[in-house]
């Protein structure tokens, strides 16, 4: 049984939360004078904006509607990478309060930066985040999620206390730990990656302990894609209702996003993140409803404002109204990253593909890895999946026929050979952070 | 009349074997009849051991995938045809086995053999009605210790 608890729209949301409200006039006018403001100030304090603006020949001055958004010069994860650590600031470093970097899987992290208003945006859109799943003062919030360097700790830190929750700064790790402060402080809400919320779920079923009969009844997950089946099992599990948000530390952090009580889809806090869905070959505009790259601008960015930010991230915007009352609008929720797909022989795989086939064997989505290998030549990949009490069977013909059930399952969705290989649980690398979904080892 | 078997999934390393093994006899637990049944990639180690509910909950907190399933140990004559009577026998009432394997008994001239049936219930019924001494649990697992 799920623990019914949230808030509907008519009531008890915090006064942060009335931007979600705002009528689309209203809305449109305030993204309107915001960019235009955010395009002045990058132009006039950020080289590259101003470089690649007068390339394309445009001046702040064009932007005179929010479709002219789609003349502006994108910004990628590389022009980060080459402007480290300060290039795209805009602020004096008297003005920064705070700098935070991400840990570029590839070469230097990027570094991101924050004026005090800066600051005080992202616990707003954090307090939104929150009031959006259903928490109010009087929560107790673990958060799980890494205090450091990475945005996700603190983003997720001042949030929670600005809607008035108690908020635990448990950070990530120790899991044993988490579980100890989870019973012991009468925690009703948790902020972790989903993955790592199901080692906790893991851990917690082998000392015993059933998160369901605790207080938890919320969990704040984000900083990765998860799937649905990952969602449900969560939920039943957990006995809780598991929110999706989403950010991205090149944008603010987390708070660019969250789910509603419905469930369905992404609030954007577009009133700070201005949101374009676009054909990430082309990069042109695509209307609400398609899916494609999500692109993000931010509107009220003092320290580091960026302009038409390539997340990468796949989508589409849904373009009906929601149920909850909020107007803003929602994307769905991102499944796959178009950097997380990989080509094996030619063929594009996301790893949600493989996620669907394991889920429509198995029922839950088990622990997995998709190794890639080259012999002769010739790519491999093989997937690695955790035995689970469940499928597990004191005959070698029932394990045989799961493992081939696996395999048929993936091939047929992917239309390529795979190896499929039964392994113990927990013998798959589980960083408690992200889930390691892929390793590639070609040597390409 | 039926015992309770462990089975654990091992992935197929050398020397993994050894470690539920080694785990169990930290802990004390005799290990009084075993088969390993395994493929080029995983393998089933199947215990038959006196407390087997400790067993199967020590083994599954130190993170193995483990099964309990209801095995009947068989006496047979320790001689040649002892097996082959029981096995006729099993066909003729339609039983299938799954697999089977020894249970050494430290009676000279008589040898106990694990049978992993379909239907459990209904194979000890034929098969005590034919005949053959299916074994208690107790004085069976009393018996080798
Ligand atoms: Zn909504």
């Amino acid at each position: 049984m799920l623990k019914e608890r949230w808030n509907d729209a008519a009531g008890g949301f915090h006064p942060a939360s009335a931007p979600d409200f705002l009528p689309l006039e209203r809305l449109r006018e305030v993204q309107l004078r915001r960019l235009r403001a955010v395009v002045q100030r990058a132009y006039d304090h950020v080289d590259l904006v101003r470089q690649r603006m007068q390339e394309k020949d445009i001046t702040p001055q064009d932007i005179r509607d929010l479709s002219d958004i789609a003349h502006l010069p994108f910004t990628t994860k590389a022009d980060l990478r080459d402007t480290y650590p300060f290039g795209l600031f805009a602020s004096p470093m008297g003005e920064i309060v705070r700098l935070h970097a991400s840990s570029g899987t590839t070469g230097k992290p990027i570094v991101v930066a924050y004026t005090r208003e800066d600051l005080e945006v992202w616990a707003e859109v954090m307090t939104r985040t929150f009031a959006s799943c259903g928490l109010h003062r009087g929560d107790i919030v673990q958060n799980a999620f890494g205090y450091g360097l990475f945005t996700g700790g603190l983003g997720a830190h001042y949030g929670a206390e600005a809607l008035g929750a108690t908020v635990i700064p448990v950070s990530g790790g120790n899991t044993e730990r988490q579980l100890m402060v989870m019973q012991d402080f009468n925690v009703t809400a948790m902020c972790a990656t989903p993955s790592y919320f199901l080692h906790i779920l893991d851990r917690a079923a082998d000392m015993g302990i059933d998160l369901r009969d605790l207080p938890l009844h919320t969990g704040v997950f984000g900083a990765e894609p998860w799937s649905d089946a990952m969602r449900r099992r969560i939920e039943m599990e957990a006995g809780i209702r598991a929110y999706d948000i989403y950010g991205l530390s090149e944008i603010i952090g987390p708070g660019v996003a969250s789910e509603c009580s419905e469930q369905h889809g992404l609030h954007i806090f577009e009133d700070h993140f201005y949101p374009e869905v676009i054909d990430p070959d082309t990069g042109e505009p695509l209307p609400d409803g398609v899916e494609g790259e999500l692109v993000l601008t931010t509107l009220s960015k003092q320290a580091m404002p960026i302009l038409r930010y390539r997340t990468r991230d796949i989508t589409r915007i849904i373009p009906e109204t929601c149920a909850c009352g909020r107007t803003t609008r929602r994307f769905q929720r991102v499944g796959r990253r178009s950097d997380d797909m990989f080509i094996i022989r030619g063929v594009n795989v996301f790893p949600s593909q493989v996620e669907a086939a394991l889920l429509q064997v198995e029922g839950t989505l088990p622990h997995y890895q998709i190794i890639l290998t080259r012999d002769n030549g010739l790519d491999q990949m093989t997937v690695e999946v955790e035995v689970t009490p469940e499928v597990f069977s004191d005959q070698v013909r029932a394990l045989e026929d799961v493992r081939a059930a696996l395999a048929k399952a993936i091939e047929h969705i992917l239309g390529i050979r795979v190896g499929l290989r039964l392994v113990e649980p927990r013998s798959l690398a589980r960083s408690e952070g992200k889930a390691r979904r892929v390793i590639d080892r070609r040597d390409i | 009349m039926k015992l309770q078997q462990i089975s654990v999934f091992l992935e197929n390393r050398s020397g993994h074997l050894a470690e539920p093994l080694d785990l169990l006899a930290r802990e004390g637990i005799n290990i009084l009849g075993l088969s390993l049944a395994d493929t080029a990639e995983f393998g089933i180690l199947r215990l038959i051991v006196r407390d087997w509910g400790r067993a199967e909950s020590l083994l599954r907190e130190a993170g193995w995938v483990v099964k309990l399933t209801e095995v009947v140990p068989v006496d047979v004559e320790d001689h040649p045809g002892g097996l082959a009577a029981v096995l006729r026998s099993a066909g003729e009432a339609d039983l299938k086995i799954e697999y089977m394997y020894a249970f050494s008994l430290r009676h000279p001239g008589r040898a106990a053999l694990i049978f992993r049936f379909a239907e459990p219930d209904r194979a000890v019924a034929h098969l005590t009605r034919a005949g053959f001494r299916v074994l208690e649990a107790e004085p069976l697992l009393a018996a080798v210790e």
